[in-house]
This record gives C-alpha cells, structure tokens and sequence, in this order.
C-alpha cells in the first residue's frame, strides 16, 4: 500500500520521510489477510477544530488493538466514528474489504461492529439476562420465553468463561464494575459482534475487577473477536494488546506491534508524537520513523 | 443497616463474583452464600431452609419486597380491630372489598406511568369522564346495549391518555405539566359532558338503573360460585408453577425448590379459603339473606393477573422496565421509547376506564363534583405505598394491589371508627410516610 504511505509522507508540520526500513515494525499481519476494518485517510473536524487528521489504520482479525493517547488526542472521536456516532468529515472506513459507510450506531450494530460503553449499555434494575436479551426476546406462545433466554444467555457466559451460573438471574445494579463489563461484552458477542470496541474498560476498576477485564479481552481474541481497546494504562495495554495506536493530537504518532514498543516510547509517543527510543531500532533516528509504518502496509 | 455495612456487603458480593469468575469452583458454596444477596431466592435455593435464609438475608439487605406492605397491613387491621371489634366482621369485610376495587384499580392505572419514570396526575378527572360516558349510554332514553358503553367507556379514556402520551414523547414535555394541564382541563371536560347530558344529568349527578353495571360491585356471587372460582384459581396458578418448575429443571436450570413452591400455593389457597369462607357466611339483618363473595373481588383480581402477565411475561412489559432503569441503554437495544411510552399511558387509560366504571357501579351513580385531584393522589399514594418507586422502573403489579388495598382499609377503618375526613387523610399521610421511610432505611443510598 505505497500509495497511502505517500500520503503520510507528505502530511504537512511533521515532516517525516518514507522509509522501507520501517516496514516490519508497524505490519499487522505480514500475509495477504484482509484487515477487518481499515481507516483511510480518516478526518473529522468540528468546526474549526481538527479532530482528527488522516488516519490510517488498519485493525486486523483476531487480534486486540490498543488505541492509547493524552486526553485530546482524539481517541473517543475515533471510536465514536468508526461505532457511527458521528460520520468522517473525509476519508473512507472499508470492513472486511468493502467500503461503508455508517450513518448510524444501528448500522454499525448491523455490520458487526459493538462499541461497550458499560454504564450507558446496561439497565440496573434488570437481571444478568434481561440485560443481555433486552430488545432481543424470545417469545413463547406470545409470551417471553424465559428458559430459552436464560439457555443463551447462559451460554454466551460460558463461552466468554464469565459463569457464575448461580447469579445470573443477580440484578445488573448489584454487580461491580467488572462484572458489568463483562455483561455488556457477552450481550454484544452475543449479538454476532466481530469488533468490539471498549472505552476506557478498566477505567476505576480494582486490581482484580482489571484482571477480570483483561482476561475477558484475551478470551474475545481467543473466540476470534477483534478488539479495539482505549486505555489510559499502559499496564493494561501492554499486557492484551498485540498491536498498539499512538494517537498524539488527532494524528496517528505510531501503529506497532506491541512487543516492538515498550513503555518509555510509548510514554514519547503520547506526550509529544514523537520517540528517539523506537527510532533506534530502525536505524533512521528520526523522531517520527516508527508512524511511518502507520498501518499502511497491510 | 448502615451504610458501612451495606459497602461491605457490596464488597463481598464484587469478591464473590470475581472469585467465581475466575472459574475457581472450590469456593462456590461461600461465594454462592454471597450472591444470594443480589439474587432472587427462586433461582438461588435448592431446599426449604436455604431459600427462607436467602430470603431472609435478602429482606435484610434491602430487597425486601411486598413484605413491609403486608405487615403494615397487618399492624393497621389489627388496630383497627381492637379498635372497633366490627372491623373484621363478614359484613364490614364485604364492605372493604367494594371499597377497595377501585381504589385499586386506580393503583394499577397509575402503575403503568410510574414504573416509565413519569406521572399522571389526570388519572382521577379522566376515570370520572369513562364513568360518565358509560352511565349516561344507559341511561339515555333508548339505552346502547351494556357492552357497548362499557367499550366506548373505557375507550374515551385509553384515547384522552394516549393523546396525553402523544404529547409527551412529541414535544417532550413532562409528563407532570402535560398531565396537570390533563388535571385541570378534564375536569372542565366533565363539567361541559354533564352539560350535554341535559335531563339524563339533571343536578350534576347521573343515576345507574343498568342492572349489569350495579352487579359489577354491589352484587355478589352465590357462594357455590364463590367455591369454583376459588377451587379453579388456585389450581390453575399451582400448575403453572409446577409445570414452569419442571420445565427449568428439564433444561438443567435453577427452579424453586418443589417445598418452596407447594408452600406458596398453600399460602394462597389458605388466604383465598378464609376469605371465601368468611364472605360466604350470611351478613345480612334480620331475615334478608345475604352471603357470598362481591363481583368485584374476581373482577379486580382477574385485572390484576392479566397486568401481572403483561409486565413481567411479556416484550411490552420488560420493554417498560428497562425505559424506567435506563431509557438510553434501552434506546441502544433497538426499543421504539416512543411506542412504548404512548401505549403505556393508553393502558393506563384503559385502567381509568375500568376504575370509572367501578366507581360508577360502587356509587350506583356518577356525579360531577368527583373528588378527580384526591383520588389520583391516593393512586400515587398507594402504588408508593405498594412499593412502586416514583424514579421509573422498580415496583410490581401486586404492590398497587396491597397498596390500594391498604388505602382502602384505612378509609373503611377511620369511617367505622366514626372518625372525621381529617383523620383519614392524616392516617393516609402517616402510612404513606412510613412506608417510603422503611423502603429508605431498607435500600440505603438507592432513591425510592
């Protein structure tokens, strides 16, 4: 994908030259896999304000990517466009392939994309399998069919290994915040979700309430689920993530493996856009070598 | 329990549920010990003594219920008893069930828009419109036949709340001033309809001489009746909780120990025997025979178990449950608020309907000067009373039931107790109190 690198090449103000050298470092996949869903040229602005400049990702199957960046970099307003809360002011979303457009959350429920947002998802004074049923119940002679939902509901736990199949008639309101995440993950998988976007997943979460989470992440990549993550903890990040996006001012700063990037750069990456550390490796020294890879290789 | 406890006890529940989580079954018997707290005792217990202690543990913690309406009923009978020994008499007990009928429906109307988060205050002033329709359509000169005005009775009614409905998901505008504006207008609404009535309506008061209507309440079944209904009721609902019993255990779920459930049914059977019983002795003066249980007790009943059905059994009904918890989270989950929220009032219409017509049927006449503002107001008071929470979604049918229901003793206790009308609103204002405060106390920090 020489043509999009061009493109980054040239993006005014930071000034960074192509360079094939970079190319290993950021590739997702290093095969002819079709990415599930790819950023091109992705920007959105809000008036005045530039949100987001030229993105482009590329977020493969299978694997958990970690979106990570300063507050304001721009993480939620991507999110909230690739989920369809709001649209791209230019560039172009293709999923599994094909060009689309998502106009709406519901379009983006439709594609398979379920972006968890834990305490807007969830009714508290609902049971585990009401929640996750909601909107979607089976009827039995006109009338809910409980033991079938309870069944599915049932399921999708044990497959996501968050059973406690003793409590899942407990009310959502009595669970903790872990808990409550892995509710909104299993109604979404549930759903046929292939992407699953989660914000700030162990945002005020205990020690174990994060493990909990993490686990839950690794077991969506084990069950063939992308994940796209944002976090704040690079902890967390850099135990689930197989690749991590540093977004530094509404542009992408790097895409990377994550065993290729440890935390001072990634702390670099974050705080100003850009990382003498990772530059070594590539031999360049430039401070923005690692973007080069951004993705646009896959 | 005090707030520290109650973090802690949150603080075990989280352990417990992470422990489990983590897949460890060795410490499940503790861990499900804990759950217990947040679980319904049905699906938590597999034996008589496991399911009171859940139970019991539950009612600590707060969830506990309709058990306070009951022992508040409890506590205010048997004042009332001591008090007037007459109280528990066949005759007076009759006269509580037609007493209660309608302030009970008047519970459930007012159920449908609680449980939503919202209000409605027109309630009293549109019941009164259903009653007036229904009467003056068989009173007029050449009458309409009885099903017909009862249908267009509660017709009007459902049509004036789901415009109210209308107006509130459209313009998105309270439900409290929509339905205050429904408060004021509809009682003009009744002044102009007994206008229009011209002779049927002559002094502001319409007259029933429609023999159906007057039996709805003030008429009784012959106690052999009394007996079948009983016998049927309580043999149907026992099979049903058995056959849903069996059908969760074929598919290897957690159902109610059968102890638990035969216990349940016998409660009930019990409850209904007493009742029938009593209400089958002949209470009449003198040598006019007059025994057997009042229409109105299966009528309200029957109204009590289709609702029941409706919200806990149905798509409609978990739909407005989850507008009440969380109205966003049930947006993002496809449901069509809208639809839901205007059907919703319409039901509650139709409730006004039937408790107009009740009314009506208690009264043997509807007049223009019914008292819409206060019994909207005992509505709200009940259904509170019954444990139905004013912020939406919390509370169930079978609280407007007792809840009406203690409205109504109250009313029947203070009249025979020959108190004044300022005794009876003070013993309404306490109880409704001391309800809300124990539901307070028991909940901690979760609004009521």
């Amino acid at each position: 994908m020489v043509t999009d690198r061009s493109g980054d090449g040239t993006r005014p103000g930071t000034g960074r030259v192509p360079s094939g050298s970079d190319l290993p470092n950021g590739s997702p996949a290093e095969s002819g896999d079709v990415p599930l869903l790819r950023l091109r040229g992705v920007s959105k602005s809000f008036g005045p304000v530039q949100a987001l400049t030229d993105i482009n990702l590329d977020i493969p199957a299978g694997q958990v990517t970690a979106l990570v960046g300063d507050n304001g970099a721009g993480k939620s307003t991507l999110i909230k466009t690739v989920a369809g809360i709001w649209q791209p002011s230019s560039g172009q979303l293709i999923w599994n392939g094909k060009p689309v457009h998502i106009h709406s959350p519901k379009d983006a429920t439709d594609l398979g994309i379920a972006a968890v947002y834990q305490d807007l998802a969830l009714c508290d004074n609902l049971d585990i399998v009401q929640n996750m049923l909601l909107g979607h119940e089976a009827e039995h002679f006109g009338l809910l069919d409980e033991v079938s939902m309870e069944l599915t509901a049932k399921k999708t736990l044990q497959d996501l290994r968050v059973t406690t199949v003793r409590s899942i008639r407990q009310l959502v309101g009595s669970l903790s915040g872990g808990q409550r995440q892995a509710v909104a993950v299993a109604k979404a998988v549930m759903l046929d979700a292939k992407l699953v976007i989660m914000d700030e997943p162990t945002a005020a979460l205990g020690v174990s309430q994060t493990e909990l989470v993490l686990n839950l992440i690794k077991r969506l990549k084990n069950t063939g689920h992308s994940v796209l993550v944002i976090s704040h903890n690079l902890n967390d990040v850099f135990q689930v993530a197989d690749r991590i996006a540093v977004l530094y001012l509404g542009r992408l700063a790097a895409v990377t493996q994550a065993a290729d990037l440890d935390r001072q750069s990634a702390v670099d990456l974050m705080t100003t856009g850009a990382s003498t550390r990772l530059g070594n490796g590539t031999g360049a020294g430039h401070a923005d070598a690692p973007s080069v890879g951004t993705g646009a290789e896959g | 329990m005090t707030e520290a406890e109650h973090n802690e006890a949150q603080a075990q529940a989280e352990q417990a549920g992470s422990v489990a989580v983590a897949g460890q079954p060795g410490a499940a018997g503790d861990v499900a010990e804990r759950i217990a707290l947040a679980s319904a005792p049905e699906v938590m217990a597999n034996s008589l003594g496991e399911y009171t202690r859940i139970w019991l543990r539950r009612v600590r913690s707060g969830e506990s219920g309709a058990l306070p309406v009951i022992i508040g009923l409890i506590i205010i009978g048997a004042y009332f008893q001591i008090s007037e020994h007459a109280f528990l008499s066949a005759g007076n007990i009759a006269n509580l069930m037609t007493q209660a009928g309608f302030l009970i429906t008047f519970c459930m109307a007012q159920t449908f828009p609680l449980l939503l988060g919202e209000i409605d205050l027109s309630l009293g002033f549109n019941a009164g419109i259903g009653g007036t329709v229904t009467l003056w359509m068989v009173a007029v000169h050449s009458p309409f036949p009885t099903w017909a005005a009862i249908i267009v009775g509660i017709a009007v009614c459902a049509a004036i709340a789901a415009i109210e409905g209308l107006i509130i998901v459209w313009l998105r505008i309270p439900s409290f001033v929509v339905t205050l504006a429904g408060l004021l207008g509809l009682n003009g609404v009744l002044l102009w309809l007994f206008n229009e009535t011209g002779s049927v309506g002559l002094g502001g008061v319409i007259q029933n001489h429609n023999g159906f209507i007057n039996a709805l309440v003030s008429e009784n079944m012959s106690p052999t009746l009394g007996w079948i209904v009983l016998i049927a009721a309580v043999v149907v609902t026992g099979a049903y909780m058995i056959i849903r019993d069996r059908r969760r255990r074929a598919h290897n779920l957690v159902a109610p120990p059968l102890s638990v459930t035969l216990l349940k049914i016998a409660v009930m059977a019990a409850v209904g025997l007493v009742l029938v019983l009593v209400l089958n002795h002949n209470r009449g003066v003198g040598l006019t025979v007059l025994s057997g249980v009042p229409w109105v007790v299966p009528i309200v009943l029957g109204l009590f178990v289709a609702l029941n059905v409706l919200l806990g059994r149905s798509k409609f009904g978990r739909y407005v449950y989850a507008i009440g918890g969380n109205a966003e989270a049930a947006r993002r989950a496809g449901i069509n608020l809208r639809r839901i929220r205007v059907i919703a009032f319409a039901l509650c219409g139709v409730m006004a309907g039937v408790t107009g017509i009740l009314y009506a049927s208690f009264l043997g006449s509807i007049s223009n000067d019914i008292q819409g503002g206060q019994y909207v107001l005992y509505a709200v008071a009940g259904a509170v009373i019954g444990g139905v929470s004013l912020f939406g979604g919390r509370g169930r049918m079978v609280g407007a039931l007792l809840g009406g229901f203690v409205v109504a003793v109250i009313y029947n206790g203070v009249e025979l107790l020959g108190l004044s009308a300022a005794a009876q609103y003070i013993w309404t204002a306490l109880v409704l109190l001391a309800a809300v405060t124990l539901d307070a106390l028991a909940r901690g920090s979760t609004p009521t």
